[in-house]
């Protein structure tokens, strides 16, 4: 029994923040748009009992997700989100690894303390952090500023509202998520496998490819999926740094949701995120099974 | 037939595989082996055995390349090994940790360093079957090293240190993570292997048992010296100094004034006793501080006063330990010395003469102890 409720709390937890909340969201996404509110039909009327719920089934239809492939905004949008999402993925994974490296290199006093430094920026706002890229990246911003002034440049770059700014605020918002799990990995691996593939006939570099790459491969996959995932769905770093140009799902769901308004198309949108999402998710876990069933 | 008794160290035109000259490391202020000169010759296995931070480690760690030496030089085959990195030496090592790859099965790990040879597939298919065989492993070559027990990955470790054939092999503590029972028969095993191969062996460990038993020769080590270097017989029997009698086995030192009489020694060691009488070829002054060292198996204990015997002291018995084949006697003498005396268990326990509190004799012959200046 106290087994049962150990289990029950977070399957509760699960069902009421998550199960609960989809279902109303799949539910709206089938609904259809009305000069209401809430701005969707139909409404369920227990009130009529039976019949109520028997015409309150017979309203929902799929007519959204009909209107989202008619219009190709969507799928290019979703798209262009992949795409985003995997090429920031790699210059994080570029960018995050020989961070993580050299961590897990570094003295063990040091390490606390840079794991400290890797944290850290959680500490400020999100939406802070973000603001303040704004002002490093913008034409009169500090970073164009410091390199009028070094002379490399002759007239300002426009980097704010264009797709490199939103590379450049993804890689530095996530890159914690990649750190982390490459750092774990690394940190664990026992010096001496490098010296056994050194003694066995390996350069550095091969040592480096053969041994310390595959040893780490769990957390580059846990790190590539804690970025790419949530990455997918991204709305702020788009919005703020990204222009016109910048095609995002999450930037057509908002906009779909609170200009337009329509609710039921802004679900549909949401309901296909969702799926998307569902197989890197499924891998992710696999990936972790995997890794715990080796360490056994 | 006359046996020709391996022992290249005594033969003055044999040229040794490795030698240490003039050796020092130092790691910051610490000096981890201190001018350090030792040959050792091919097909030997060296054991180097000390106590922990004694520099046996550091010493290996250099034959493979991982350190440095500071000062002096080391060469193998004649060859100065300064600038060569350790993927370039003919010196393969076996781990403490084993160090297998957990991502590649037992099989990959073995072939591991043929691949980085680049010899062709066949070959390193033949030899690592080959290694298989040698190590009896041929069951578990699809398995990854978490899937095999202690015992087994120990053998994969040896086995992938020794399919490239090297002239020398390193092994650090290889022992040290398998009980005793497994222990034992992987020593015998390892012999074996080394007498098939013919490599040259290399073998730090802290387990003096382990190092009699293996090696050829041991190299017993302090703080950054190698104090003595002899076979096992010889370490054992004739220790050079207090140090090396007390960490090879179990030992009574008694200390005294040497009184030399003829080819033998007397030591001077407590008032009202009589003089212990002992045979050395070291030339001993009058008076001089002398170290007196006997394993308690050369101790006999009897109830009676033993007639012909050359060293007889009475004592009383304080303890005993009894290990089931053999019986330890500590012996008060009343001088407050305590001397350990040892004696096999011929007869059951029931039947023992001797117990506590009871006054004994412990007796040795005159060559039975070593006479130690230090």
């Amino acid at each position: 029994m106290r087994r049962f409720l150990l289990i029950a709390v977070p399957y509760l937890w699960l069902v009421a923040l998550f199960l609960i909340p989809f279902l109303i969201v799949l539910k709206i996404s089938l609904s259809d748009i009305a000069l209401a509110r809430p701005p969707y039909m139909p409404q369920l009327d227990l009130s009529a009992g039976w019949e109520g719920i028997r015409s309150f089934f017979a309203a929902l239809d799929f007519e959204n997700f009909r209107f989202l492939t008619t219009d190709d905004l969507y799928w290019k949008a979703y798209l262009s989100s992949l795409q985003i999402a995997l090429i920031s993925t790699l210059l994080t994974l570029l960018v995050g690894y020989p961070i993580a490296y050299a961590m897990a290199r570094s003295a063990p006093e040091w390490r606390p303390t840079l794991l400290m430094l890797v944290i850290l920026p959680f500490w400020t706002s999100f939406l802070i952090r973000v603001y303040a890229w704004m002002g490093i990246l913008a034409n009169e911003g500090l970073l164009n500023q410091f390199l009028l002034w070094l002379g490399v440049i002759n007239e300002p770059l426009t980097i704010l509202n264009t797709n490199t700014a939103v590379y450049i605020g993804i890689v530095y918002t996530y890159l914690p998520f990649m750190i982390l799990p490459i750092y774990s990995a690394l940190e664990r691996m026992d010096d001496s496998l490098l010296e056994a593939a050194e003694d066995l006939g390996c350069s550095r570099m091969s040592a480096f490819w053969l041994v310390t790459i595959p040893l780490s491969k769990n957390g580059i996959i846990a790190g590539c999926f804690l970025v790419f995932i949530p990455v997918i769905g991204e709305f702020v770093i788009p919005s703020l740094l990204g222009g016109s140009g910048t095609l995002m799902i999450g930037k057509v769901l908002w906009e779909e949701f609170f200009s337009n308004r329509d609710w039921p198309v802004a679900s549909a949108v949401a309901v296909i995120l969702l799926l998307i999402l569902v197989i890197p998710i499924i891998l992710f876990q696999r990936n972790e099974q995997k890794q715990r069933e080796a360490e056994g | 037939m006359a046996q020709t008794v391996f022992a290249p160290w005594e033969d003055p035109t044999e040229k040794p595989l490795i030698q240490f000259k003039n050796v020092t490391k130092r790691f910051g202020d610490f000096t981890a082996i201190d001018d350090l000169t030792q040959d050792i010759f091919e097909k030997e296995f060296f054991a180097l055995l000390g106590p922990s931070g004694c520099g046996k480690t550091t010493m290996m760690r250099m034959l493979a390349g991982f350190e440095a030496q500071t000062e002096g030089q080391i060469l193998i085959a004649g060859q100065d090994m300064a600038r060569v990195p350790p993927n370039k030496r003919a010196v393969n090592m076996m781990f403490q940790s084993y160090a297998l790859f957990p991502h590649l099965s037992v099989w990959d790990n073995i072939a591991f360093g043929l691949k980085r040879e680049g010899k062709d597939k066949d070959k390193i298919a033949a030899r690592v079957e080959e290694m298989l065989r040698l190590t009896r492993l041929s069951k578990f070559a699809k398995r990854k090293p978490h899937q095999i027990s202690g015992g087994q990955r120990q053998r994969v470790a040896l086995a992938r240190s020794l399919a490239k054939a090297p002239k020398l092999l390193l092994l650090d503590e290889p022992l040290g993570a398998l009980d005793k029972k497994l222990r034992q028969d992987t020593q015998f095993e390892l012999m074996d292997i080394q007498e098939k191969t013919g490599t040259t062996f290399v073998i730090v460990t802290h387990d003096q048992e382990e190092a009699m038993t293996v090696a050829s020769r041991v190299a017993v080590m302090d703080e950054g010296r190698i104090i003595q270097v002899s076979t096992p017989a010889q370490i054992y029997e004739a220790p050079n100094s207090v140090y090396v009698a007390d960490f090879i086995g179990d030992v009574n030192i008694i200390s005294g004034r040497a009184k030399p009489e003829g080819d033998k020694v007397a030591v001077r060691w407590a008032e009202h006793q009589p003089d212990i009488i002992g045979t050395t070829s070291l030339p001993f002054a009058d008076g001089q501080e002398i170290h007196f060292a006997i394993r308690p198996e050369k101790v006999a204990i009897s109830a009676e006063e033993p007639q012909d015997a050359a060293n007889k002291i009475a004592g009383k018995v304080l303890d005993i330990a009894y290990l089931g084949n053999i019986s330890t006697y500590h012996v008060e003498l009343p001088t407050g010395h305590v001397i350990k005396a040892q004696t096999a268990n011929t007869r059951r326990l029931s039947r023992r003469q001797i117990t506590w509190e009871d006054p004994v004799w412990i007796s040795w012959t005159d060559t039975a102890g070593v006479l130690l200046e230090r």
